[in-house]
């Protein structure tokens, strides 16, 4: 039974560990295989391009929310609640970038008795920069 | 611009009638144990996803008493009748588009066997001139009940059109 943290152990201002991928074509297009997201964008250097993006093809969204939630299951164990998860779209994933999800806890609650975990969370690429703040709240029973 | 000129607006009559009002039901096919042990392995990739997606004698001794699925999981992948779409979109103002963004909360997790119903709405917009000119942000909400009723997912996401 995989329960890696507990509510009494995390304070307010804890980081969670960080969680990283490198990613190109192996990791996108898996990920298009599964969720069915053939979209020439993701797939093709020059309709990248076409897009506006200079160095071509350019990742999912979608694969980044799911780098977030990955990233809260690893932390907290598989048997934790993800509750809410949220992010915005503000830079692209481009091939070979290295994304980083980290996480800041900003309040902790009992709300209808389960104790809460908010969470300010982001991925940032390997120049640091953002590329989609967003947050999360986790259920640690 | 002017204090009396009209702003131009993004907003269109077939928005204003779609507001707040639920489309058509979509139905999943039933959730399989192998299209979660693919999710999984893809969306974790290259490591090991954990067992709870995976391993059915591992997941029977969690609370979840058996496999169930990431909650990113999407059970409406490959329909067979499906809408065309158009690639690349328009380069036009006014029709160029993005995704903004999602927020999503999770009721009971999805689990092998089950059937999921969607419903989507367009819950409302905002619109306001941006670096991109006159710029509409739109919230599109979706959710996703299993076939006992139960709230799986909502999902809001946001559309941005400039």
């Amino acid at each position: 039974m995989a329960v890696n943290v507990t509510y009494d152990s995390l304070n307010v201002g804890d980081a969670m560990p960080e969680w990283s991928r490198e990613t190109d074509f192996m990791n996108w297009n898996r990920y298009a295989a599964v969720n069915d997201e053939f979209v020439y964008i993701h797939m093709d250097d020059e309709a990248g391009k076409a897009a506006l993006n200079e160095q071509g093809a350019f990742g999912m969204g979608n694969l980044r929310y799911t780098y977030m939630l990955n990233a809260l299951r690893d932390w907290l164990g598989d048997e934790a609640r993800i509750m809410e998860c949220g992010l915005r779209y503000r830079a692209r994933n481009q091939k070979r970038d290295v994304l980083t999800v980290t996480g800041t806890i900003t309040d902790k609650t009992l709300e209808d008795g389960m104790q809460l975990v908010h969470l300010e969370m982001n991925v940032v690429n390997q120049d640091g920069d953002s590329t989609s703040p967003g947050h999360a709240v986790v259920a640690l029973d | 611009m002017t204090a009396n000129e009209e702003v131009p607006t993004l907003v269109t009559p077939d928005m204003e009638a779609r507001r707040g009002v639920w489309g058509d039901e979509r139905v999943s096919p039933p959730v399989e144990a192998s299209d979660i042990r693919k999710w999984a392995i893809a969306s974790y990739w290259p490591e090991k996803p954990p067992r709870l997606f995976w391993d059915a004698e591992y997941a029977a001794g969690t609370k979840y008493g058996s496999i169930v699925a990431p909650q990113d999981f999407n059970p409406f992948a490959w329909p067979i009748e499906r809408s065309p779409r158009v690639e690349g979109g328009s380069r036009a103002p006014g029709q160029r588009g993005m995704n903004g963004g999602q927020v999503e909360r999770y009721g009971v997790p999805m689990r092998v066997g089950d059937v999921i119903t969607s419903r989507t709405r367009l819950k409302g917009w905002t619109e306001r001139t941006t670096s991109l000119g006159p710029t509409l942000f739109t919230e599109t909400e979706i959710e996703w009940r299993n076939q006992r009723g139960e709230h799986v997912k909502t999902r809001i996401s946001t559309g941005i059109r400039y």
